[in-house]
């Protein structure tokens, strides 16, 4: 893999390394903390499985005054720290580096308190996102954003990553569905932002830390608030002939007024190779798929879904199909879900990107793409959360080849610089990490990176958590990697990932 | 200094005003290049709607923003505006108008309250003081519709973080935190706000009721079923008669719950909700799409509360806590209504002194909310603190007003001492 720059490693730390060993082992539990290197292996990547590095030490917290007394000691001694939850994240944000003691919250993974009244639920921040609404599902309520990984990820990593979803059209994301948190600071400061009351006042701590990959604290606890669940949730399966037709009929009904609850477009190749690869029905004759999907009550989810299937007819649609049941729903989705798989069979490799533009750049972008895609000589396919503009290309390449593997972070660099030229993002919902680090100045000038890096120094003033992720290194907009899979294996391959 | 900072001193401010009201954004860095320099406090102001909110400070200079307007770019297919932010609110809203379109989190109007009409201020200022109306709990609150924004903060530099997209997590979510920060991080310049559709239809059930206990009740069962209300609230017996409306057949203390969407749904919901609250025995009004909206309309703007002499407080809990607070604070003579779904009060004191204030910052705080004073007496004002702040937010606030503004000349002590 192409070599990625980290913070210089700090020697004197290294040699320290018992030392430090030692004096973390009086702070906890000794069991909970590791150094040998057999130990270590699990922690020396996460979703993004091209970077390693192995980390220094690897500490397990139990509690929240655990985690402010490393944290202390660590700031004090001048140690490097990497927070880290499930280890799902796609950008490389819990990559550790040699010198940090990679603090793994694994151990923080119990629900709280689940509290149907105010309709919030508060848990540690290592429960995984689905596990939320397992915990409240028989009451009929739900956690709604809803991450493909969300059988894995953790709630704090949603939090630190501001997480979205198939249905962040309609809910929002993380962000949108927080109430509160527990948060330690690089210098042993417990806090909580926010709490089971709406829109804390002050300044917006909840807001800020939400999406900040781990940088200015280590989140300890969670309050989220939960829905109840829809009545009913039906899907609309839309072939049409071309990309434009499927882009128009996404402007027209969001202009219409229909909020779909999700929105997904796949284009040929992924369609072809998901339904190849899941049997899942779909119109592998058409350009582009979408499955809208609406929910709400009976007669709502109806006008809706009518409305759709008009305004897919008036833009050519080539097939339409509406679920009758929610087997059949299902099914619609289970192709799209699989999109990841389905490309490890068609490729050794393939880089997953995330990028977010405008809807009504659609076309011009999956063009742009296609374009890049001749040029390259690299296939690709994609996947697009159409609703909100969140695209997921997905570059074939081999990672044998250098060459191969050379072209296709250029491709995708290419892909996120065009996204950003139109009015979109760098990133929608993986976060920057070490992947778009150097992209950064794509979107922000010197001044808008240099008023959040004081932000961050104002938080912690000696870099010391989790440096080296979201802002440039290099100072240069380099090419770096990718979500990379190699022979379809993703590091946890069974997780649905779109 | 870049080529285009060069340019922004080339504008002919006269500095020995002492109010600006500029109309280009280099005037405005001009304006806080030479404040930073020579350490002069500037008051920030848009359409002075909601100045009246926050603590007494000193200033020497005043920068008014409101003739600093004017929308840059619509998309309503990309469901976004972006816009100046001096620009009058109400511009903003007959613009979306145009096209069937809102901000959905109905931000309050504090006109009638302080000057007994409307104005609903800039959204500049409204995004500053992050007030969301009764949709709040449904959509989120103002800080959850800005996609992006354009400022400058302490120094003079221009700023941006966020975007014109929904999705986007590329760095510091920046917006998030200029939000409700009352103009004392950064002078916001251009905003880009989440636009959403107007609803179909929108019908109000009202529940004649006097009774608080069995409100909350009507209203927490009303937001944990799947009807899916947009609106709750609560007016004791004192305010029933503020709401003559055709289809409103009773008087008294009232419940309502708003529901939109598709008209089909909507009649749908509404009846089901009905049901599920049990309502068979109880005197029932449903106010059709019109006459909900002025409904609607007069809670947002506070209309009860027209021309107040006395404080008004903003008193935000979990639901769980509502009803404990009030009978609690009932002993200070207060007069209140309930919105969010039963988790925002805002209360009226007769009489305030400092001593009372304490006591119940204390309830409040001891049930898990918060207060702050919207309106006060003057002579209690110089000495309240209207925020409250506990000491280790406190220090990190301080930390962050500093990144921002390093030399504290944007509203300092605005919202806290020091700050």
């Amino acid at each position: 893999m192409s070599t990625l720059q980290m913070p210089k490693v700090d020697n004197a730390i290294m040699s320290k390394k018992d030392k430090i060993a030692l004096d973390l082992r009086g702070i906890i539990n000794s069991k909970n903390v590791l150094s040998n290197p057999d130990e270590l292996r699990p922690f020396e990547t996460d979703g993004l499985t091209a970077y390693r590095k192995m980390p220094l030490l690897v500490v397990m917290p139990e509690t929240v005054e655990e985690v402010s007394q490393i944290l202390k000691y660590c700031n004090e001694n001048k140690v490097k720290v990497v927070p880290r939850g499930a280890g799902t994240g796609l950008s490389g944000g819990s990559m550790p580096l040699e010198d940090c003691v990679l603090m793994a919250m694994g151990k923080f993974n119990k629900i709280i308190e689940i509290d149907y009244e105010n309709r919030c639920v508060v848990t540690q921040p290592c429960v995984t996102n689905l596990a939320i609404t397992h915990a409240v599902q028989d009451k009929g309520f739900y956690y709604a954003p809803d991450p493909s990984s969300q059988i894995a990820c953790s709630i704090g990593g949603n939090v630190a990553e501001n997480s979205g979803g198939v249905h962040s059209l309609k809910y929002g994301a993380t962000t949108n569905n927080l109430l509160g948190i527990e948060v330690v600071l690089m210098d042993g400061t417990i806090t909580k932002f926010g709490g089971k009351a709406m829109d804390a006042e002050g300044y917006d701590f909840l807001g800020l830390m939400t999406g900040s990959e781990g940088l200015l604290g280590v989140i300890t606890e969670v309050t989220v608030k939960i829905l109840k669940s829809p009545e009913v949730v039906k899907a609309a399966l839309v072939g049409f002939p071309s990309i434009e037709d499927a882009g128009n009929c996404v402007a027209q009904i969001i202009a219409e007024g229909c909020i779909p609850a999700g929105m997904e477009i796949m284009d040929k190749a992924l369609t072809k190779a998901t339904n190849d690869y899941s049997k899942a029905g779909y119109p592998t004759d058409a350009e582009a798929m979408m499955i809208i999907e609406f929910d709400g009550t009976e007669h709502e989810v109806e006008a809706y879904i009518q409305k759709a299937k008009e305004i897919a007819e008036k833009n050519n649609s080539s097939s339409l199909k509406i679920s009758k049941s929610n087997e059949e729903r299902l099914k619609f989705w289970a192709g799209r879900k699989a999109a990841f798989p389905a490309c490890g069979v068609l490729a050794p490799d393939y880089m997953c990107m995330d990028g977010s533009i405008p809807r009504g750049k659609l076309a011009e972008v999956l063009n742009e793409i296609s374009r890049l895609s001749k040029k390259y000589n690299l296939p690709v396919a994609n996947a697009f959360h159409a609703g909100d503009g969140n695209l997921h290309p997905l570059i074939m390449f081999d990672a044998n080849d250098k060459e191969s593997l050379r072209k296709c972070e250029e491709f995708g660099a290419d892909i996120l610089k065009y996204c950003v030229k139109v009015g979109g993002a760098l990133t929608g919902e993986h976060g920057v990490g070490i992947e778009k680090r150097e992209l950064m100045c794509e979107a922000f000038n010197d001044r808008d990176i240099q008023q959040q890096l004081t932000i961050k120094v104002a938080l912690d003033p000696n870099s010391l958590l989790n440096p080296g992720k979201v802002y440039p290194i290099l100072r240069k907009c380099a090419e770096e990697g990718r979500v990379h899979v190699h022979g379809g294996k993703t590091k946890f391959p069974d997780i649905p990932r779109f | 200094m870049s080529m285009e900072e060069k340019q922004n001193s080339q504008t002919s401010l006269d500095f020995n005003q002492n109010i600006f009201k500029p109309t280009s954004r280099e005037e405005i860095v001009e304006i806080v290049k030479n404040c930073y320099k020579k350490n002069i406090p500037l008051e920030i102001n848009g359409l002075k709607s909601k100045n009246k909110i926050g603590r007494n400070f000193q200033s020497e200079k005043t920068l008014d923003l409101s003739e600093f307007k004017g929308i840059i770019d619509y998309k309503p297919e990309e469901l976004y505006i972006k816009v100046k932010a001096g620009t009058p609110l109400k511009e903003i809203i007959e613009e979306l108008d145009k096209n069937n379109q809102q901000l959905a989190f109905e931000p309050n109007d504090f006109g009638y309250l302080f000057s007994g009409e409307s104005n609903s201020g800039s959204i500049g200022g409204v995004v500053s003081c992050n007030f969301a109306g009764s949709r709040r709990f449904k959509v989120g609150s103002v800080r959850d519709h800005i996609l992006g924004f354009q400022g400058i903060n302490g120094k003079g530099e221009t700023i941006k973080s966020g975007g014109t997209v929904v999705k986007n997590v590329t760095g510091y979510d920046l917006s998030k935190l200029v939000s409700g920060s009352f103009g004392t991080l950064t002078i916001l310049t251009e905003l880009s706000i989440k636009v959403l559709p107007k609803p179909e239809t929108s019908k109000t059930l009202i529940i004649k009721n006097p009774h608080l206990k069995k409100a909350l009740d009507f209203l927490g069962k009303a937001l944990s079923s799947s009807t899916d209300p947009s609106g709750g609230v609560f007016y004791p017996d004192y305010f029933g008669k503020n709401f003559v409306l055709n289809d409103l057949t009773h008087d008294g203390g009232l419940t309502a719950i708003r529901i939109e969407g598709p008209i089909n749904s909507v009649d749908q919901r509404l009846k089901k909700l009905s049901k599920e609250l049990s309502l068979l025995d109880q005197e029932l009004s449903i106010l059709d799409n019109e006459q909900s909206n002025i409904f609607w309309s007069r809670t947002k703007n506070l209309e009860v509360f027209k021309k107040l002499e006395s404080n008004l407080s903003r008193i935000v809990l979990p639901i769980s806590e509502t009803l404990p607070v009030i009978q609690k604070l009932k002993s200070y003579d207060i007069k209140y209504f309930v919105d969010w779904g039963g988790c925002l009060i805002w209360a009226a004191f007769e009489t305030l002194n400092a001593k009372i204030l304490g006591d119940i910052k204390e309830i409040v705080k001891k049930h898990q909310g918060y207060i702050t004073l919207i309106k006060i007496e003057d002579d209690l004002k110089a000495s309240a603190d209207i925020f409250t702040i506990d000491p280790i937010k406190y220090k990190i606030s301080e930390k962050i007003k500093r990144s921002f503004d390093p030399k504290r000349i944007f509203n300092p002590g605005k919202m806290y001492t020091g700050i």
